[in-house]
């Protein structure tokens, strides 16, 4: 079971979801505000942060900011479809999926198990250390460099990156990826690759205008090189 | 000029603005300035040629005939008159001494016929003429026309003065005939005159119409303009009012017009505003308080096993009834956006068929319930979660208000206006749909089936579904078998433009 943050402003919603969650084994620490959940992560330290993105004070992109400058903490948000404008910033500020408010318990557990998940299918049959170009991708320890540094891939990019090199020159559209990479239906929202496609290309790309790595076949969907 | 304002009574669209151009205001101006122009030019010039035609014949006329009188007065003759050289002589000398032509003369006495000429007897001269000369002793004269030609003839009766006033007519009658080709020509080339100072008259007269058409129209014009924006929903349109005429006024009446009715649509649309506003406000606040809700929903039916049995029943009906109002606010939220027009589509190539399949299976609709028809290899540009809506929807209403089995249909056709389009269409075969619903169908939380008081969904499926429909640039109709079962047609343009994505 995980331990996970819950930041949320809203008293019925941060109870209803923690008294869920705790029934199904989880290790639920709340917080009221954002400014709250950042002081008590390093004492808490959680397996997965739940963000609620309309938060007084410090709102839940800036904690999602915040967070990312320094750990690849799994972020799920907490949103209500129709803000939409705030799924996508949530998404560029490096949340790893998000939740639509009203949700019942076991859709949330089912995204943090989904999220927490760990990739093992993609690289069965393939060597633990590959080198594409400058990119080196250790599929055991998990860790990508480039060039010989590390790079700080958030779950969901590290996840993307995996299933992609993994059969490279493929084309996976991007249902496809919602499914395998995010464990969504088929019928997902496709913005959340996108956006992460754009997170990852940001970090492994040389030119990000013109990817090298993560290629876009228009109409059809992403594939891994050719390099 | 009587054809009004033409075109009532045309058949398409375009023979009618045709028709209503060939007699627009402009053509009946101008044929009004036309009228009057050839009117008072051709009066004028009747009236100048028929005075000046008059005076020309006139004076050849009086001419011919008192010199014809002098000249018969002049010779003797011998009575009774014999036929002979003589007599010819006689006349030829007259002939000769014509004025202002020359001219034939035919003498007629008794049986007796000569002429100057020759022909001893005349086929210009009528018997209205010989009537004449025998009646009047001092002469009679006829215009005659004859193969074209015009002839003056001349009749004038020898006469013995028996006393100063009285007259006895001898028997002998002599006439002259006189073509009148040079009078003719005169009085051609007054019509010719006539004619040619009309025509130009008529060509200036079109200036002053074109113009007053024009003052006439650009008014006209404008407004037309301005009608035709205002119909197309801009309301703010104002016309310039120039000057103080009547068309003026109707240009103000116009102005006027269009700022109430500009009034009255912006009162309209805040009101509308004001309505979907609360509407969506509503749903939000209600949104929070079930998000709450929701989360627990599963601790109240584990734990309602343990719980008496009032108690329990109590806590399974919350908890029931809490899952069907966050699925009636979710879609009060759904309809809330497409009314604000705040709906995106998020719109991606996919096989249509995999989409279809993938909705089916994430329902478990996968038993003998449901059959399929879906041809592999069509692609198109869908929102699928939008799409993935759609189907749910329909086939779920097929299972619930219909009857097994279910038929998912799936292929392309080609549109009237040449487009692909996909179509998708969901039978099913229970009773169908009464006709008096089916206009109704679409709507906001109609029901169908009237004896049920409320459906298992929220109201709101077949309107959300019909939106998304549109969304996607496409359309959706119900209808019923021949046989029976309704069936659902939503027909999606193959290709949308990019602008949806």
């Amino acid at each position: 079971m995980s331990r996970v943050l819950l930041i949320e402003d809203d008293p019925s919603v941060r109870e209803g979801v923690e008294l869920g969650l705790r029934r199904r084994g989880h290790e639920v620490r709340a917080a009221a505000t954002g400014e709250a959940g950042l002081a008590a992560m390093a004492e808490f330290r959680p397996d997965l942060l739940l963000l609620d993105l309309m938060l007084p004070g410090m709102n839940g992109v800036q904690v999602c900011r915040r967070v990312r400058e320094r750990s690849q903490l799994p972020i799920i948000m907490l949103t209500a479809r129709g803000d939409d404008f705030d799924v996508v910033i949530g998404l560029e500020a490096g949340a790893d999926d998000y939740i639509v408010k009203p949700a019942r318990t076991e859709v949330i557990e089912a995204r943090i198990r989904a999220v927490l998940r760990r990739l093992d299918d993609g690289g069965a049959g393939r060597p633990d250390i590959e080198v594409h170009g400058e990119l080196t991708i250790d599929r055991v320890g998990l860790t990508v460099a480039k060039a010989g540094r590390p790079l700080a891939l958030a779950p969901s990019e590290l996840k993307l990156l995996l299933h992609l090199s993994a059969a490279p020159e493929q084309v996976f559209s991007r249902q496809q990826l919602l499914e395998h990479v995010w464990d969504h239906s088929y019928h997902g929202d496709a913005r959340l690759v996108d956006a992460c496609v754009a997170r990852l290309r940001g970090k492994i790309e040389d030119q990000v205008g013109s990817p090298r790595y993560v290629q876009t076949l228009r109409g059809f969907g992403y594939r891994f090189g050719p390099l | 000029m009587s054809t009004g304002t033409g075109g009532s009574t045309g058949g398409t669209g375009a023979r009618r603005s045709r028709r209503a151009r060939a007699f627009g205001l402009r053509t009946r101006l101008l044929l009004a300035f036309l009228l009057v122009a050839a009117v008072s030019a051709g009066t004028t010039a009747a009236l100048t040629y028929r005075e000046a035609r008059n005076a020309v014949l006139q004076t050849a006329q009086d001419t011919a005939v008192t010199s014809f009188r002098d000249q018969v007065q002049q010779t003797a003759f011998a009575l009774p008159v014999q036929g002979g050289d003589d007599l010819d002589a006689l006349l030829r000398d007259i002939a000769r001494r014509g004025k202002p032509h020359p001219w034939v003369v035919f003498a007629e006495y008794g049986s007796v016929r000569a002429s100057s000429g020759e022909n001893a007897e005349s086929t210009v001269i009528t018997p209205e003429l010989r009537r004449a000369a025998r009646a009047d002793p001092h002469g009679s004269f006829e215009r005659v026309v004859k193969d074209g030609v015009p002839y003056l003839t001349i009749a004038m009766p020898m006469v013995f003065k028996t006393g100063p006033y009285s007259l006895v007519p001898s028997g002998l009658v002599l006439y002259a005939v006189m073509r009148m080709t040079d009078e003719q020509v005169n009085v051609d080339a007054l019509l010719m005159a006539a004619r040619d100072g009309a025509l130009p008259g008529l060509a200036v007269a079109l200036i002053p119409g074109l113009i007053a058409a024009r003052s006439v129209l650009r008014p006209v014009r404008e407004l037309r303009e301005a009608a035709r924006s205002m119909g197309s929903g801009r309301l703010d349109t104002r016309i310039p009012v120039r000057g103080s005429d009547e068309l003026a006024d109707l240009a103000h009446t116009f102005n006027e017009s269009a700022a109430q009715l500009d009034h009255s649509v912006r009162e309209l649309r805040d009101a509308e505003a004001r309505a979907r506003r609360f509407a969506s406000d509503v749903s939000h606040e209600l949104r929070t308080p079930l998000a709450g809700m929701l989360a627990v929903t599963e601790v109240l039916d584990e734990d309602a096993d343990h719980l008496d049995a009032d108690t329990a029943r109590a806590v399974r009906l919350v908890s029931a009834e809490t899952g069907k109002l966050a699925v009636l606010v979710e879609d009060l939220m759904e309809i809330s956006r497409f009314d604000a027009r705040a709906a995106e589509l998020n719109a991606d190539e996919v096989d249509v068929a995999e989409t279809i399949r993938k909705t089916l299976d994430n329902r478990h609709w996968t038993d003998t319930r449901i059959r399929t028809e879906l041809p592999d290899g069509i692609r198109a540009r869908l929102d699928p979660r939008r799409f993935d809506l759609v189907i749910a929807n329909l086939v779920g209403n097929a299972l619930r208000h219909g009857g097994a089995p279910v038929t998912v249909r799936l292929r392309t056709e080609a549109s009237s206006e040449g487009r692909a389009v996909l179509v998708t269409e969901v039978t099913d075969s229970g009773p169908g749909i009464r006709p008096e619903a089916l206009p109704h169908i679409f709507d906001r939380f109609y029901k169908a089936d009237a004896a049920r008081t409320r459906s298992a969904g929220s109201g709101l499926g077949l309107a959300i579904t019909l939106e998304n429909v549109k969304l996607h640039g496409g359309t959706i109709r119900a209808g019923n078998l021949p046989g029976s079962g309704a069936v659902f047609t939503v027909e999606i343009p193959l290709h949308a433009e990019e602008a949806g994505g």
